[in-house]
């Protein structure tokens, strides 16, 4: 049978791999009508080493922190040619290409209106240089840059809040996903890319070689970060929150426990503590909690 | 069209001739006129085209390759920490083989910050694969602009070009300058026809990892274009002439009174009028004095440069930058001419001046020429303040 | 002249990573089945196809045996059994 996806098999991406999940499932949902342009990273690295590639939609990789800017060029041209519509323009990166490196040529897009979907593959790490601590290495995180010791419990800091900062750039469409749930991820890509102007989607997708964990459990541990609070699902459109993907919320450490990034926190109660009330906040700030 | 123009409103008017479709620039002194002109021009619906503020030169250069990447004719320009910051998108460009034309009016770099006239800016990225073309008057550096769209969409090119414009001298300078008319340039300039593209209809990949067993080949493929744009940049001179009425010759290099000179100076950019201003007076005065001026200094014109110099004794290099640390950028290509040959001048000097906006005067360039002996000197720096210098700190 | 430059899409057909399989690969029991497409879904290599009931399974060229599939199937219909490769 026809492999009809957009996104051909034949990658070097590890075996489970979390970002080629995701990546497939949103050229899928955005369809053949695409362009895409994409940072430095993972994706990049596994799906174009030449002489092969497994992307049939235009594909374009410059740097690791210019997508947006690439992508505001992009769209800039067929606006001039006059076929902009029915055309999308993705810009896509992972974690670091998004909130360290890429987050100023991303607020000078979004700051400037282009009609651009920009999507963050949050693995949580520079994984692709070998599982560095990034912007959105959550609270406790053992990576190669932050590593427990003595001294220090692993990553200090907690993620930077890239939707809310999506947000007060008074973007259309601001949402979050998790390769835990496929249909939503395309939902979201679809709705997206109906509306006008700059749309931010992070999606969470879990690292099996980073994260440490068994490649067929890229999807639970993914739906483990949702239902514990720690990665909320949400929506927001024009500002205001639109919809919550709810849940019976479980303790951390079930998530906590299954990923060899946090084992070191395992003796720890403190930390727990202090993860556990990051997933609170959350559940509190977002209303997660299904009322009975 | 003849009109008096101010360096910046030649250029945009040059600009518009050739029609971008996307415009991204960020501001940086002394370039900032360039693009201050054609968003006027946006503005009043008299250029056609997408003009996009961004956040930095990096994103600038990154939207105009992204619009090349799209099929679109696109521009920037920019200056000194501008050029610096986006290096990394410059050398990304050509490696993509996208053609693009960028200003670089040219500014000392940081630090100190400096924002006057000396070409550190563009000799710092010659390694990039740019094509780099020096400009000595508004009017040529008006017409650059339209060679190099001409020289850079050739299907067998496929790279971009930097037009070097020395910053203030030229860009805030005012002179007569001709602007042609659109009908000629749509004649010698073709829209642009695009050997890849991103389009949905016919996808491709763009931007690929090159392991060991592929890099290689990428670079000596634009290596071998640069070797071929020595070829094609006469041939597009020669174009333009019959275009337009002005000959730039060989468009590589100018040769001025070097026939018979017993020393010629060898330089670029706008100083060389003030050369030629004071060649004119010693010849007057017979002394056998003359002029190369260098105009694509990527790729450089090796052979032509030989047969300029070969048979002159002695050739002073005024070099407006420093390889800080070693030969300074122009004397290192003009001796590299020379090594191993039958025939060279006996004597090749290094001269530095104009640093940081220093104004070289008629002055100047006669003491370069009484510096100009049988004894070769090195990196010798022209109107240095001593008083200025303290070999310990605090003393 | 040009060097490696561009690529042709879909061209990562060309690199058969199945055969990275090391240990197990998936079986697709075509009894129980469906047609819930998580199987196809989750995939992160996209080689699993089906069209409707008992008709999903995967092009073994690409499988590199993650297991991911085997564990999404809400009918255990896919079980992970000994990789036979030499």
């Amino acid at each position: 049978m026809e492999n009809k996806s957009l996104f051909k098999p034949g990658h070097t991406a590890c075996a489970g791999c979390g970002q080629a999940i995701a990546a497939r499932l949103v050229i899928d949902a955005a369809g053949s009508n695409t362009i895409v342009v994409n940072n430095t990273g993972c994706l990049e690295v596994f799906s174009t080493k030449y002489p092969e590639s497994s992307w049939n939609v235009p594909w374009i990789h410059s740097l690791f922190e210019n997508a947006a800017a690439v992508a505001s060029g992009v769209e800039s041209a067929l606006i001039y040619l006059g076929k902009k519509e029915g055309i999308n323009v993705i810009a896509q990166a992972g974690d670091g290409g998004t909130a360290d490196i890429g987050i100023q040529a991303l607020s000078g897009m979004w700051e400037r209106g282009h009609d651009i979907l920009s999507i963050c593959y949050d693995n949580e790490a520079y994984e692709n240089t070998g599982i560095q601590r990034s912007g959105l290495t959550p609270y406790g995180t053992n990576t190669t840059t932050s590593p427990p010791g003595k001294e220090s419990i692993g990553n200090m800091r907690f993620k930077k809040p890239m939707p809310e900062i999506a947000n007060a750039h008074g973007i259309p469409y601001v949402a979050t996903a998790s390769v835990a749930f496929f249909q939503d991820i395309q939902r979201k890509v679809k709705k997206a890319i109906s509306i006008k102007g700059p749309k931010y989607l992070q999606i969470h997708v879990p690292c099996p070689l980073g994260w440490r964990h068994e490649p067929q459990l890229t999807s639970g541990v993914a739906k483990l970060a949702v239902e514990t609070g720690l990665y909320p699902l949400i929506e927001y459109e024009n500002g205001k929150l639109l919809a919550v993907r709810k849940i019976q919320p479980k303790p951390v450490e079930e998530y906590l426990k299954i990923q060899g990034r946090f084992k070191h926190l395992l003796n720890n109660p403190e930390a727990i503590r202090k993860i556990q009330e990051i997933a609170d906040n959350n559940i509190e700030k977002y209303d997660l909690k299904i009322q009975s | 069209m003849r009109e008096f123009l101010e360096g910046s409103q030649a250029v945009a008017k040059a600009v518009r001739l050739c029609k971008p479709g996307v415009i991204s620039a960020y501001p940086i002194t002394p370039q900032t006129h360039i693009v201050e002109e054609l968003a006027q021009m946006v503005a009043d619906g008299e250029l056609n085209s997408q003009f996009v503020n961004v956040e930095s030169e990096h994103s600038a250069a990154s939207v105009v390759l992204g619009a090349v990447a799209a099929g679109v004719r696109a521009f920037t320009a920019t200056s000194s920490q501008g050029l610096l910051y986006m290096a990394e998108v410059i050398f990304n460009i050509a490696g993509l083989r996208l053609p693009l034309v960028l200003t670089c009016a040219n500014r000392a770099i940081s630090a100190p910050i400096n924002i006057w006239n000396d070409l550190q800016d563009s000799l710092s990225l010659r390694d990039s694969g740019w094509i780099q073309l020096y400009a000595e008057n508004i009017q040529e550096a008006a017409d650059l602009h339209l060679m190099a769209y001409r020289l850079g969409e050739d299907k067998s090119v496929m790279l971009p070009v930097m037009v070097c414009m020395d910053g203030y001298i030229l860009t805030h300078g005012l002179e007569p300058v001709d602007i042609p008319e659109q009908e000629k340039v749509d004649k010698f300039l073709p829209p642009y026809k695009p050997l890849y593209k991103l389009d949905p209809n016919q996808p491709l990949t763009m931007g690929i990892l090159a392991d060991p067993d592929y890099y290689l080949e990428t670079r000596f493929a634009v290596q071998e274009t640069l070797n071929d744009v020595l070829k094609l940049i006469p041939k597009i001179s020669e174009e333009f002439k019959s275009q337009f009425g002005r000959d730039y010759k060989d468009g590589l290099i100018e040769e001025y009174c070097t026939k018979g000179a017993q020393k010629v100076i060898v330089a670029m950019g706008s100083v060389c009028g003030t050369i030629k201003d004071t060649i004119d007076g010693l010849r007057a005065k017979e002394k056998k004095v003359g002029l190369l001026r260098i105009i694509s200094y990527r790729p450089f014109p090796y052979a032509k440069v030989y047969e300029a110099l070969k048979d002159v004794p002695q050739v002073a290099v005024l070099d407006k930058a420093l390889s800080l640390g070693a030969y300074a950028p122009l004397v290192s290509e003009i001796k590299a001419a020379f090594f191993g040959k039958k025939k060279s001048p006996k004597v090749i000097s290094s001269f530095v001046a104009g640093l940081g906006g220093r104004d070289i005067t008629p002055e100047s360039i006669k003491e370069i020429l009484r510096r100009l002996t049988q004894r070769e000197v090195n990196s010798e720096f022209i109107d240095l303040k001593p008083e200025l210098l303290r070999e310990e700190y605090g003393k | 002249m040009f060097g490696p430059l561009i690529t042709k899409p879909g061209t990562s057909k060309n690199n058969k990573t199945g055969s990275w399989r090391a240990e197990s690969k998936p079986k697709f029991l075509q009894k129980n089945c469906i047609a819930c497409k998580m199987c196809a879904l989750i995939c992160p290599e996209g080689c699993i196809e089906g069209l409707e009931k008992n008709t999903y399974n995967c092009d073994y060229a690409f499988c590199k045996g993650c297991g991911s599939c085997a564990v999404i199937c809400p009918k255990q219909d896919i079980e992970m059994v000994k990789e036979d490769k030499e």
